[in-house]
């Protein structure tokens, strides 16, 4: 073997070596959060101000973006339907893509921008200023203060965001609806349910699980990992948005198949 | 008050041939050090020298690579996660940058550690405290304010505050006098004398501050390359004619 194909082996090699190790310390960090979620004492005061952060603050962007979502929808789907006479399906056409895919998926791709940026920034910017080693010299445990209360608050924020979403775009939608056509906000509701069932409801708010606790481990993980002073603050945010949208669709992709193997 | 008689000789802190590295940077070579109860320790040494990573393998932030670092009769290293923590009460770290939690004002600053670790506190208890370890950094009036609202030796004052909360028994200064001017420093010097007078703590004081260390420390570790090449008093150190030790003198006082 000549040297150039030695080095090239070892390089890889120790590429190879530094992914394992990343995917150890993330599953690590990861398996920690959950032995330290059931273990007390619980940061109770630091989880519900982290809900009113994440949930709360989170409102004027997904009201924003959610109606905006729900009557461009409406808008780009009625010329194709008009053509067909279909124009009466847009209701439940707009409830099953909303509550099935659109609510869901857009709630958390907001959220890994807002949300996932903010956590990786400010636990970074704490990490690089030794606060969190402070919090440790001081006997305080820095995972439980800062990681647990913030992942277990996205975790339970985003499905409520969800939701919220799912009715924001309707709104939307009705908008658009009567705009064009005679209809009470009632019959539109009716006729958007119409097709929705539980498992569709259920499935959306399971994937919006999924969806927080990837965008607050992830966020939590890169700014506890942060170096590199200020520098690595920006990092670690943009990190975590990139990592977090990425993870999201790859969950996306597969809960979408798993739960249609329950239609 | 350098001059201080240690009257109880009992040893609180004791290392012994420790060795750190960082990838091919070898900082900590076989360091021996020991700190009396009630002592001040001053390790003296230029930036980078592994000064910081010493004090940071003592309250469990570093693990060495070799050696022995007993805190109060315990191996640091060895310590479950519950035993350190216990531990870490009786153990004060003062940060180089103060390290306060910037969201929080002052008094949430004092009280974050107070009440996470002293259980069934009343609150005219938690007030109390508070005001005692405010009053003896002289910032009674700061209790509201933002860290971001204290100069910086205001802010070094409310770090050494937060330490005390909880009543250590060693104090750790990281660069204490780092980025002050002369007066504040003479002020932060004499605060650490003071801390060690009303709370009877013993402490190592890292710094490259000759002033600092003249006015603060019993006795003197100069490091360099590693490892401790003279330990004594201020007097004893410099009295030396180790070029290296005798350039850091001149460094300190003729420049």
């Amino acid at each position: 073997m000549d040297t150039d194909s030695k080095a090239k082996k070892y390089l890889i090699g120790r590429k190879v070596d530094r992914f394992f190790i990343k995917v150890h310390k993330a599953s690590s960090f990861t398996i920690r959060y959950f032995k330290e979620l059931v273990t007390s004492p619980h940061e109770v005061g630091e989880f519900v101000q982290q809900c009113y952060n994440i949930g709360y603050r989170s409102l004027s962007l997904i009201t924003l973006t959610s109606f905006i979502t729900g009557y461009v929808f409406t808008k780009q789907s009625r010329p194709s339907l008009s053509e067909f006479g279909a124009t009466s399906w847009i209701p439940s056409l707009v409830g099953i893509a909303m509550i099935r895919a659109l609510a869901p998926l857009v709630t958390a791709l907001i959220c890994a921008g807002k949300v996932g940026s903010s956590i990786g920034a400010e636990i970074g910017s704490m990490k690089v200023t030794e606060q969190i080693d402070a919090m440790e010299v001081s006997a305080v445990n820095p995972y439980k203060y800062l990681i647990v209360t913030r992942v277990t608050a996205s975790t339970l924020m985003i499905p409520v965001l969800m939701m919220y979403a799912g009715f924001v775009g309707l709104m939307g939608s009705f908008l658009n609806v009567s705009q064009n056509e005679l209809t009470t906000l009632t019959a539109f509701f009716h006729n958007a349910f119409e097709k929705i069932t539980m498992l569709d409801i259920v499935s959306s708010v399971i994937r919006s699980l999924a969806y927080g606790f990837t965008i607050g481990i992830v966020g939590c993980y890169k700014g506890y990992n942060t170096s590199q002073g200020t520098q690595g603050v920006g990092k670690a945010a943009n990190a975590a948005v990139v990592a977090s949208m990425f993870l999201i669709f790859i969950e996306e992709v597969i809960l979408v198949q798993v739960i249609n193997w329950f239609r | 008050m350098a001059e201080q008689k240690i009257n109880n000789l009992s040893r609180v802190i004791e290392v012994k041939d420790l060795y750190k590295s960082f990838n091919e940077n070898h900082v900590l070579r076989g360091v021996e050090l020991e700190l009396s109860k009630g002592e001040n320790l001053v390790v003296l040494g230029r930036s980078g020298t592994g000064k910081s990573v010493l004090i940071k393998i003592l309250s469990g932030l570093l693990k060495q690579d070799r050696g022995t670092a007993i805190v109060l009769g315990q191996e640091v290293s060895q310590l479950n996660e519950l035993s350190l923590r216990a531990l870490r009460q009786k153990i004060g770290f003062s940060f180089q940058n103060s390290a306060l939690y910037d969201s929080m004002t002052v008094k949430q600053n004092l009280e974050f550690p107070l009440i996470r670790n002293v259980r069934h506190l009343s609150r005219k208890e938690i007030n109390s405290r508070i005001e005692g370890v405010l009053d003896a950094v002289g910032l009674l009036q700061s209790l509201n304010q933002l860290p971001a609202e204290l100069s910086g030796g205001q802010r070094k004052r409310i770090g050494i505050a937060r330490t005390l909360i909880l009543q250590p028994e060693i104090m750790l200064y990281d660069e204490p006098t780092a980025g002050l001017d002369p007066i504040t420093s003479i002020e932060i010097n004499n605060l650490i004398n003071e801390v060690r007078a009303r709370f009877h703590t013993s402490s190592i004081i890292i710094t490259h501050d000759l002033t600092c260390a003249k006015t603060t420390g019993d006795r003197i570790a100069m490091l360099l390359d590693g490892q401790f090449v003279k330990t004594g008093t201020f007097d004893e150190v410099f009295a030396t004619k180790d070029p290296r030790i005798q350039s850091f003198y001149d460094y300190n006082f003729i420049n």
